[in-house]
């Protein structure tokens, strides 16, 4: 079996081996694991389950939540979405409010899996689960498109870095949207051409965001990022599919995304100390809540 | 590729951050295991990032939540308050600058029913990984996710290879060991990481060595979850 360590290897072992994307991914974490891929499947049903729950709770049920920034920000976005009349269309409404009802669970002590971080917890449920409701997916394949999401996450992971305090927003809530970008290409049926594409895509629509949370606190603006990412992955996925090319390789773009974060001053990584925790609002929100600056 | 699609993929746990709740509830959930008896009290001091954020991140639930028993992905952990309540758990919070220790440090001290009390230093050291530094005065570094055998012995001549021969005995592999004292001839610390289920058998043979104090083992079940 061949290894990979990019997401151009993924594509030509694919290839190579005339195996699906999913399956390189599948044999790939059987090694790593040392586990049967009966026994993969069973923990990515299990991850997924919570990631339906997460991203239902709050629709109907205002969760507590310090200093109150985002209590009840789903429950309203829901209402919204469901009478249909959003300029974005009802689909992309209610993915926004998944997407917010995870952010909202989480920043209330309720239980998330973190995909690829807590902070960034909302994107690929929204995304996976709004496509396996509209496209009418089984969930053995919504189980394989949570697996080509994941892969690349490893992969970004390896080369690059998911930590908001590293990399900022964009390696957060950024390569969630790569991730759930690539599963909406799969689910889609989209070549893994359209998928790698639909990375490169969706991290060059987000390079540089900051990671900027008032007070410190994983709520405000890390719920909206929540809700625009996961429209940002399936905005890419479009592009993608409709037959858009990165005229840049994905794996040069994942490079550039670290890059990008490495130059971004600390300020701007998870301190608290720029962007929207900075201004003279958010300062004082924190000072409300915490009684110090 | 070497790591994991589960690392990209989780953890599952209770928000809303891995290193000032999922890690605060793994340190007083491991303190409370070291600890191995009835406490009617428990209070924590917070170190640096910690006593700065623990009131936005929930650590203080978290911490009590852990001190109950309650793993970081239980779904009662946001009710711990409540929780201990109902247990007649008292608890208590003060912020504490500790020197050369790592930001997100707890200081904590248990009341224990017979009147003594048992005081252990751990750190949340990020994406829920925990270590314990200091167990009643001797340092350590513990990171909690193998069975781990706790010694309190005379510090004597041959007392270590008396240890390591029992285990031999008993096909218990030593991962990692520390030996700790407070003074030349005093009492000693040791703490063995194993990759072995701790079975009852081998804590009495422990026990039976001569110059040992005491001997506590914590087994930890290597879990997934499914």
């Amino acid at each position: 079996m061949q290894m990979y360590n990019s997401i151009e290897d993924m594509l030509r072992i694919s290839e190579a081996e005339n195996k699906p994307l999913y399956q390189v991914i599948l044999d790939n974490e059987a090694r790593v694991s040392e586990i049967s891929e009966e026994e993969i499947f069973k923990r990515l049903e299990k991850r997924y389950q919570v990631m339906e729950e997460a991203a239902s709770r709050a629709l109907t049920e205002e969760r507590k939540t310090v200093g109150s920034l985002i209590t009840g920000v789903t429950k309203i976005q829901y209402e919204y979405a469901k009478k249909g009349e959003g300029l974005c269309g009802s689909f992309l409404n209610i993915v926004m409010a998944r997407a917010l009802s995870c952010s909202e669970v989480n920043a209330s002590m309720g239980k998330i899996c973190a995909a690829p971080t807590a902070g960034a917890c909302g994107i690929l449920p929204a995304v996976l689960i709004s496509l396996e409701e509209k496209e009418g997916f089984s969930r053995r394949k919504a189980l394989e498109g949570l697996l080509v999401a994941s892969g690349i996450g490893a992969v970004i992971m390896k080369n690059a870095t998911v930590a908001g305090a590293e990399g900022g927003c964009q390696a957060e809530c950024g390569v969630a949207a790569a991730m759930a970008a690539a599963a909406a290409v799969y689910l889609k049926g989209g070549t893994n051409e359209m998928a790698a594409d639909s990375v490169a895509i969706s991290l060059m629509n987000c390079m540089g965001l900051v990671c900027d949370p008032i007070a410190g606190l994983v709520q405000v603006p890390c719920a909206q990022r929540n809700a625009s990412q996961a429209v940002n992955a399936l905005l890419s996925a479009d592009l993608a599919l409709a037959g858009m090319k990165s005229p840049v390789p994905p794996d040069e773009v994942v490079d550039a995304m670290y890059r990008v974060g490495k130059l971004l001053p600390y300020q701007l990584k998870e301190t608290a100390l720029g962007g929207i925790a900075k201004t003279k609002t958010g300062q004082a929100i924190a000072k409300e809540i915490f009684g110090k600056e | 590729m070497d790591i994991s699609i589960f690392n990209v993929l989780g953890p599952v746990m209770i928000g809303p951050s891995s290193s000032h709740t999922a890690g605060a509830a793994k340190l007083s959930k491991a303190a409370r295991a070291i600890v191995g008896k009835p406490f009617s009290r428990v209070s924590f001091g917070l170190h640096g990032s910690f006593a700065k954020t623990y009131k936005g991140h929930g650590t203080d639930v978290a911490l009590v939540a852990g001190a109950l028993g309650l793993k970081e992905n239980d779904d009662r952990l946001e009710g711990a308050f409540a929780l201990a309540k109902e247990a007649g758990l008292a608890y208590e919070f003060y912020e504490i600058d500790l020197e050369n220790m790592h930001e997100n440090t707890v200081v904590m001290t248990f009341y224990l029913e017979d009147g003594t009390q048992a005081e252990i230093v751990g750190a949340s050291i990020g994406g829920g990984e925990i270590l314990i530094r200091r167990i009643d005065g001797f340092d350590t570094e513990l990171r909690m996710n193998s069975s781990t055998l706790l010694i309190c012995q005379e510090d004597k001549v041959g007392i270590i290879s008396e240890i390591s021969r029992v285990l031999a005995k008993h096909q218990i592999n030593i991962g990692v060991m520390t030996v700790n004292r407070n003074s030349k001839g005093g009492t000693a610390y040791c703490s063995i990481e194993t990759d072995s289920y701790l079975t009852e058998e081998v804590v009495k043979a422990l026990r039976q060595v001569p110059n040992i104090i005491s001997v506590r083992a914590i087994n930890i079940i290597p879990e997934e979850e499914v």
